[in-house]
């Protein structure tokens, strides 16, 4: 019996998270179109099981590194969500002061350390957070989050090789979405599979369904323990797919690179749907779900409200940013 | 003990050790930081007081290993990054400057990346075009990461400590001809500011020779020949790239009216031409034309037949000089 509460409990707060980042992305694209965001902002509608899953395995003090598709990332490592909202707004209130913007939220304190558009690049700040770890002999581990684009830079393979050599507590997470911008990925990488060009450097990998969130969380919690007790770097590419297009609120199936049969595939896969079938086997009953649903509505609209009411940063705090 | 001399390399060293010593969070990691020579002995003594948790030994990953050190300094330590080669670090621009430069910026001040690159420029003969670049204009380009060439004994063990301690990221370049050159250097930890250091003539200066890290002895030796013609030259060691200061420069030049900016690197878009515009911009009444002597405006050629008139001279200083009077 204690069990079966322990499983619901875990299935309540995946899917918690998982419909927070659903309904806050939504939640932008309204703000987008009235005319609020000024900025190119990158859509995870459709990969939010892998964020989750993996960061439900997490403690507070491990640390993450992300891309210019950030926002699931932030708010499943406990970033904030009016801050995020501010900062997408170009607030003063925003995580970042307004400097950082859609790609670049940070929140030090939830462990969500870089996020950056330049493919690859924070892949390497994640392993020297985990080398900082071992100097300093700490448990603690690092996650970093990157798309499949990514395999395709040296610093992927240079931060690799390096987190084998020197055993580190790092878990390299790629979100396999088969394109990058409008490029699929067997026009790009001589597979459309990752782990089998990874696992040579050395480093355990595992491939995993990223629509389903509790196999990511399963596989992520196993390669978490690995991580921090035996300092055992991991791959796991994690298979998902994005449903807008590569930046702005709409879709795109009409420009001809991907099509709409294949994403009506993904669409049925959706991985909240998917936790609801699993919800529901298990006995969470219907109004536990309307329950949680409706705190994430309050939280969305509380944090929207926060950002439009929020004050613009000061022109002249262009110079001064300390 | 007060007048102990150390060679420029042995300096760095000391200065290394007793950051290490003083600070637990400080470690130094490069390709071949714990082999035989140590780089250019600069590693050795500290590898050996601190072993291989602290002096780490790396794979050839330049790009990558700005980043690990980028992490490093995220999470709370000290990282020293050496590059045997400043060339090489061409290989890091994107960690250096898209994420080391711009990290406390675009965080909105929530983040200090406490890094040093330290790396090496050199022009013996036959090094060819890859392994003799002087690329201190390339990084003083961006805001949010600071660049020092000390050209002394003394000057390079308090930017080394100084870079270390500062929480932005600093790029120390040394250059290798100072390497062997011995100095009077204090023993005890000490720091040194970013700023420049002018020697002033003896009397009220005629001309301003800015000279950059080496340079700067072609240039001291250069005012002893031109005050046996009467000429008394003020001399500007620059020591910092970025942050520039421009004040020391200024307050010679309001007095002299005569300026020669001499440079390790390319004239293009270099540190004598911001020199310069930033001088014409506050209205500094020039007697002559200024000049720039720099490295002649191609790649560096290997033959040492080909060398005897591509770098900046003691020679070329002073004819420089002659030429505005």
């Amino acid at each position: 019996m204690r069990i079966a509460e322990e499983n619901k409990a875990l299935l309540k707060k995946l899917y918690y998270n998982m419909y927070k980042i659903r309904r806050a992305e939504e939640k932008l694209i309204e703000l987008y179109n009235a005319g609020h965001i000024k900025a190119p902002i990158h859509l995870s509608i459709g990969q939010e099981a892998v964020a989750v899953g993996v960061m439900a395995a997490l403690r507070p003090e491990d640390k993450i590194v992300s891309t210019h598709r950030c926002h699931g990332h932030y708010l499943a490592k406990g970033g904030d969500l009016n801050k995020m909202m501010a900062e997408i707004l170009g607030k003063a209130t925003g995580c970042c002061r307004g400097f950082g913007g859609t790609m670049h939220l940070f929140d030090e304190k939830a462990g969500h350390m870089v996020s950056t558009p330049i493919v690859g690049s924070s892949i390497a700040i994640a392993v020297g957070i985990t080398l900082s770890s071992v100097i300093k002999r700490e448990d603690k581990i690092a996650v970093a989050f990157f798309g499949d684009g990514a395999v395709e830079e040296g610093i992927f393979w240079e931060s690799l090789n390096f987190a084998s050599v020197h055993h580190l507590p790092i878990i390299f997470v790629c979100e396999n979405n088969f394109y990058a911008t409008h490029s699929p990925i067997l026009k790009r990488q001589p597979k459309d599979e990752i782990v089998s060009r990874v696992s040579p450097h050395g480093i355990k990998t595992h491939r995993v369904d990223g629509n389903n969130v509790l196999a990511v969380f399963e596989i992520a919690n196993h390669a978490v323990y690995k991580a921090r007790l035996y300092r055992e770097p991991c791959f796991i590419e994690a298979c998902t797919y994005r449903l807008k297009e590569h930046w702005g609120v709409g879709e795109d199936w009409d420009l001809g690179y991907r099509s709409r049969e294949e994403g009506e595939r993904w669409i049925a896969n959706c991985p909240i749907k998917n936790l609801k079938v699993v919800m529901e086997k298990s006995g969470v009953s219907d109004i536990e779900v309307e329950t949680l649903e409706s705190i994430v509505e309050k939280e969305i609209i509380g944090a929207a409200e926060f950002a439009l009411q929020s004050p613009e940063p000061l022109e002249n705090e262009l110079l001064v940013n300390e | 003990m007060a007048n102990r001399q150390l060679k420029y390399k042995e300096a760095a060293s000391e200065a290394l050790v007793q950051a290490m010593e003083k600070d637990p969070r400080v470690f130094l990691m490069g390709e071949g930081v714990d082999n035989i020579r140590g780089v250019y002995g600069h590693t050795l003594a500290a590898y050996k007081k601190f072993g291989p948790e602290r002096v780490i030994d790396t794979p050839l990953s330049e790009n990558g290993l700005t980043g690990f050190a980028i992490g490093a300094a995220l999470d709370g330590l000290r990282p020293v990054l050496i590059h045997q080669r400043d060339d090489f670090m061409l290989l890091t621009m994107d960690q250096m400057m898209n994420q080391a430069a711009k990290l406390r910026y675009v965080s909105g001040g929530q983040h200090k990346v406490p890094l040093v690159i330290l790396s090496f420029i050199a022009k013996k003969a036959g090094e060819g075009v890859q392994h003799t670049q002087s690329l201190q204009s390339v990084f003083a380009h961006f805001p949010g990461i600071k660049v020092v060439m000390p050209s002394s004994p003394y000057s390079i063990k308090g930017a080394i400590i100084s870079a270390i301690e500062d929480d932005e990221p600093v790029i120390v370049l040394e250059h290798c001809d100072l390497l062997e050159q011995k100095g009077l250097v204090a023993e005890e930890y000490y720091d040194l500011s970013f700023r420049s250091k002018l020697f002033s003539a003896e009397d009220l200066g005629d001309v301003t020779i800015v000279a950059v890290s080496a340079m700067v002895n072609n240039a001291l030796t250069a005012r002893d020949e031109l005050t046996k013609q009467n000429i008394s030259a003020d001399i500007i060691d620059l020591h910092s790239i970025n942050p520039l200061d421009v004040d020391t420069i200024a307050s010679s030049v309001k007095v002299t009216g005569r300026l020669v900016v001499v440079d390790t690197g390319w004239q293009m878009c270099g540190i004598g031409a911001e020199i310069i515009t930033q001088l014409t911009e506050q209205d500094i009444n020039f007697l002559k034309p200024p000049k720039r002597i720099n490295m002649a405006p191609t790649p560096c050629p290997a033959s040492h037949y080909l060398l005897k008139n591509y770098h900046p001279s003691t020679e070329k200083i002073i004819n420089s000089v002659l030429e505005m009077f």
